[in-house]
């Protein structure tokens, strides 16, 4: 029982909500995949069949599930939250058991009219179970340390499921936007202090046990963190693809090579050039110029997030908002300290431009709930 | 539940600190990222950029054409031919099986050669074109450019290749070339980058090897566009090499071709040589081979059959690389070491009772019984073995080592060709130096009829003639002329010799063909015009045991092949106006005046007529048989020898 639920006479209903949905925001998100779009028709060599168009069919249906979802009351989804998880859960259990193998991951779940990315789906199922939780819990527990146990519990469950797929940069991006739930809902200080030095000897303890029998992270995961803290150590092997990826990013220069004349993605030195990649095109064909840009506009989307979260009254509300941003966030984030040399090789995408269905949808479903946040906010 | 109302505006204020600070932290994130994004693309730009360009621009070397290689005609010795080749390439084909065999309906291709180009394919990247097939003729070429719809991925190509058009005639005073090998990079300091360019090929011996400075040129280079997998997405830009200059050595080709089929098949060698310029207009050895084996790719049982005959060891070039006892034919050299010292006159007799005693042994003349009295003149003649014994003896082992080396024996001269046999002059230093023993009478005696320790070559032979001829210092020159200018001929010194004393020697070289009992008057020329003066040579290639002799010395004939005496016989004509200088020497082929002497006189008429000599050059008794002989000789069609003009293939 939220705030709102009393406040609901001063809320929009039918169509006229239409005109309260946050549409600065939705051009906003336009914008970003219009520059994916754009992208995607340079690196496939002005073939606009091959991943532009395709791309833009999925951006037009996340835009109509966006619009659904903010059009629900956003109570309805605080309801929905725990069903939510759990589907997303019993999902990731299932491709545990009958994913299909791509990439030396167990990641996807072949639906038949489509491959779902469960781990995608948990990024937004876990915010809201997060945030429900904490809308339901007293304000004056939040602190205590079994109630801090729960949402944790809630994060490590679903995390362990996507460690063994294998798949690190997901299973930190869920703690990540997890632990910035947890932080907004004004979880003690010192929750986070003590968790930060455990992480530190969590990283002590994973470097230290390689080579010996408790190694707790693979082989390839270790050789991503020597390939990022030397990529010169080994050039032509696992370093190529981040070493030809900051030469494309780093020779497009302040304003670029121009549209469609990046020598790097044109001929082929960039790996993962329309997926992972696909920041070092943008940034080589249209420059610092261009990467600045498109920086700033995921900037602007936070912002708004966080406009929205602050503006709304609702503590799911506020909670799922700045969720939702921090997932975001940890996206873009991870994607460009990865493609600029700054964090290692985990295989994330940079959201709305990169190409792919699952992320695409995923996101725009959590804007979906901004929008429902933003929406039906007090007024 | 109903919550308070402060607690929920507590609660409230909280989440927007904390907010707050959430985005607080975000921007310093995207704060680092956009300062990385500005460290990376403003300050280290320029570096990233050069690396990009590295990545994407490869330069790959343009091989040049090589040099041409002519006849002192201009009739093409060395060339370079369209070679036609196919090349299939994967990713274009898409069944290259299917495609390969519809190939094989117009273009010679087996089984194997379909295997072996799948197996490439394979290996290979998809977009590498692979060579099913070279040396295609033009119509085989034409059949495939004028089915390329049913052959997708076949690419006719044009390529040089090196091409010796008279093939066995040239293979060892040219050489041949072949595909650079390890050790040929190993050799150079510092190796054209050319050289690295697969199936480029570089001169192995002789010529094509000694002025490959000249031939090869200089390689041209083009900068090309590369994607990451290498293949080529365009060309930046060109720069043609030059071509390597053309080469005109002194040979004739007629010559050299009638020299090497009348030499036949023994094991042997000539070198035919201007008197007055030193040009080597002729130099042949046989069994000879054909080099354009080893342009193709010899195979290994082609190679094998060349290594390992032994006997006749069809890869060297004998003419420049053997070094035989010169025998009789070093006579000239004993003599004039004595007439140029004033030991002996031309009319000094010596009694060959045919035998020599000296240093407590007994030397024998080839003939049993003697000569009787002799002077220079009929000890020429007849070749008597004790005149030089006893002349040797009066005027030393170092005069006639200094003679020697002063008429162009046991010198290198200086050829562009491989394994140049230095010769051996022996004298009392040298046994001393290289023998550590001291020089015994007995040397000497073997040594005044070109035996024991003297070694010379066929080239030095006939520099010897020359020099005889003409009393001049005359060097073998074998380019005319590189890149269109002439080597120019140097005018050679006199040697020196008393005119007296050559011209007395010469008379007896004339003697010996030109007289009945000359020891080459069958292979005499009948012609006042083309009349010879040479001298025959039989040199042991084996040790007459004393026991032996009493037995009754065994005839050529009845001994092994490989035990039989060297033929020689050196020569130059006209007598009275030298123009060529000849030596001929045919490896255990028995005696100078019955093998070697003829080949010689019928390779100098030919040179003399520049073809094939009219009947009455020769002997009458003689012209049936040489008339058969002529018809019968597998000969070059003259007009393939026909000079022509120096075009590029």
């Amino acid at each position: 029982m939220s705030y709102l639920e009393y406040s609901v006479k001063r809320v929009p209903a039918g169509f006229r909500k239409l005109l309260h949905i946050n549409w600065a925001l939705a051009v906003l998100l336009a914008a970003i995949a219009s520059v994916g779009f754009l992208m995607l028709y340079s690196v496939a060599d002005g073939d606009i069949d091959r991943w532009a168009e395709p791309q833009m069919e999925r951006f037009g249906l996340g835009l109509v599930v966006m619009l659904a979802i903010g059009l629900v009351p956003i109570w309805f989804w605080r309801n929905m939250a725990g069903v939510a998880y759990g589907v997303s859960l019993l999902l990731l259990i299932a491709v545990e058991l009958f994913g299909d193998v791509g990439m030396g991951a167990q990641r996807w779940l072949d639906l038949g009219f489509m491959r779902l990315q469960p781990s995608e789906l948990m990024k937004v199922a876990m915010v809201m179970m997060l945030a429900a939780y904490y809308d339901w819990l007293d304000v004056k527990r939040t602190s205590r340390p079994f109630w801090v146990l729960v949402p944790v519990f809630l994060i490590l469950l679903p995390t362990a499921l996507v460690l063994r797929q294998p798949d690190l940069g997901t299973s930190l991006m869920l703690v990540g936007s997890g632990v910035a739930v947890m932080l907004v809902a004004g979880v003690h200080w010192a929750y986070f202090a003590s968790v930060l030095a455990m992480g530190a000897g969590g990283v002590a303890t994973v470097l230290l046990s390689r080579g010996t029998e408790w190694q707790v992270l693979l082989d390839y995961q270790y050789r991503r963190i020597d390939t990022f803290l030397d990529p010169g150590s080994d050039p032509l092997g696992a370093g190529y693809h981040i070493s030809q990826a900051k030469i494309a990013l780093g020779s497009g220069g302040w304003a670029g090579k121009g549209f469609m004349q990046g020598t790097q993605s044109r001929l082929n030195f960039l790996p993962e050039k329309h997926t992972d990649f696909i920041f070092n095109t943008l940034t080589e064909e249209f420059g610092f110029i261009g990467g600045i840009s498109l920086l700033t506009l995921y900037s602007l989307v936070i912002v708004f997030c966080i406009i929205t979260a602050l503006r709304t009254k609702d503590r799911f509300a506020a909670l799922v908002t700045l969720g939702i941003a921090a997932t975001f966030f940890l996206y873009f984030g991870v994607n460009m300290a990865m493609v600029m040399g700054l964090a290692p090789v985990v295989g994330s995408p940079l959201p709305l431009v990169s190409y792919g269905g699952s992320a695409m949808l995923v996101l725009m479903i959590g804007f979906g709930l901004v929008q429902s946040a933003h929406v039906h906010r007090p007024r | 539940m109903r919550r308070s109302a402060r607690d929920t505006d507590d609660a409230a204020r909280k989440v927007t600190r904390r907010a707050l600070f959430l985005g607080g932290c975000q921007a310093a994130v995207v704060a680092v990222l956009a300062a990385r994004l500005r460290y990376m693309q403003v300050e280290q730009a320029d570096q990233f950029r050069l690396l990009a360009e590295e990545n994407r621009v490869s330069i790959r070397l343009v091989p040049p054409a090589r040099g041409q290689i002519f006849d002192r005609n201009g009739v093409l010795i060395a060339g370079n031919e369209q070679n036609y080749r196919v090349t299939i390439t994967r990713e274009d084909a898409g069944d290259v099986e299917a495609v390969l065999h519809r190939l094989a309906e117009g273009i010679p291709l087996t089984e194997d050669d379909i295997e072996r180009t799948l197996r490439e394919v394979k290996r290979r990247s998809p977009f590498v074109p692979i060579i099913v097939a070279e040396r295609l003729t033009w119509e085989q070429l034409s059949w495939v450019s004028v089915n390329a719809p049913s052959l997708p991925g076949v690419q006719p190509e044009v390529g040089l290749s090196r091409v010796y058009p008279l093939d066995q005639d040239f293979a060892h005073a040219v050489g041949y070339v072949g595909p650079v090998s390890e050790s040929d990079l190993a050799q150079l300091e510092s190796p054209d980058p050319v050289l690295q360019i697969p199936k480029f090929q570089i001169g192995k011996v002789g010529v094509e090897r000694r002025m490959e400075d000249a031939l090869r040129g200089a390689a041209g280079s083009r900068r090309i566009e590369v994607n990451a997998a290498g293949r080529v997405m365009r060309e930046l830009d060109r720069r043609e090499g030059d071509e390597g200059a053309d080469v005109v050595l002194t040979l004739d080709v007629a010559l050299q071709n009638y020299a090497r089929i009348r030499l036949g098949g023994e094991s042997a060698s000539a070198v035919v040589m201007d008197v007055q310029s030193g040009d080597i207009v002729a130099l042949v050895s046989v069994p000879s081979f054909d080099p354009n084996l080893f342009v193709r790719g010899i195979s290994n049982t082609d190679f094998r059959a060349l290594m390992d005959d032994a006997d006749f060891r069809p890869l060297s070039n004998k003419a420049v690389s053997g070094a035989y006892p010169p025998g009789s034919t070093f006579k000239m050299v004993t003599a004039l070491a004595a007439l140029e010292a004033g030991v002996i006159t031309p009319e000094t007799t010596v009694r060959c009772p045919g035998h020599y005693d000296a240093g407590g042994r007994r030397f024998h003349c080839w003939k049993r019984g003697g000569h009787g009295a002799v002077n220079l003149n009929s000890s020429l003649a007849e070749s008597c073995d004790v005149y030089y014994y006893d002349i040797a003896q009066r005027v030393g082992i170092d005069a006639i080592a200094a003679m020697s080396e002063r008429l162009g024996l046991g010198v290198r001269h200086d050829l562009p060709m491989s394994a140049i046999a230095e010769g051996l002059n022996p004298n009392r230093h040298w046994k001393r130096e290289k023998r550590g023993q001291e020089w015994r009478i007995g040397d000497t005696i073997n040594a005044s009829i070109g035996q024991g320790y003297v070694l010379a070559s066929p080239i030095q032979l006939a520099v010897m003639s020359a020099r005889l001829a003409t009393g001049l210092a005359v060097e073998p020159r074998l380019v005319k002329a590189v890149d269109g200018v002439d080597v120019p001929v140097s005018a050679a010194a006199p040697l020196g010799l008393k005119p007296q004393n050559l011209r007395a020697v010469q008379q007896g070289m004339f003697a010996v063909t030109n007289t009945r009992s000359g020891t080459a008057y069958s292979s005499r020329s009948d012609d006042k015009a083309t009349l010879i003066a040479g001298k025959t040579g039989t040199s042991q290639v084996r040790n007459i045991t004393a026991a032996e002799r009493a037995r009754g010395v065994l005839r050529n004939d009845q001994l092994p092949w490989n035990r039989r005496d060297h033929a020689l016989y050196v020569a130059y004509a006209p007598s009275d106006a030298p123009r060529y200088a000849v030596s001929v020497v045919v490896e255990h082929g028995g005696g100078g005046s019955g093998v070697a002497a003829p080949i010689a006189r019928d390779i100098l008429l030919f040179a003399l007529h520049g073809g094939i000599p009219p009947e009455t050059a020769y002997p009458a008794a003689q012209r049936n048989r040489i008339e058969t002989q002529h018809r019968t000789m597998p000969l070059r069609d003259p007009g393939q020898l026909a000079g022509t003009s120096r075009t590029r293939a």
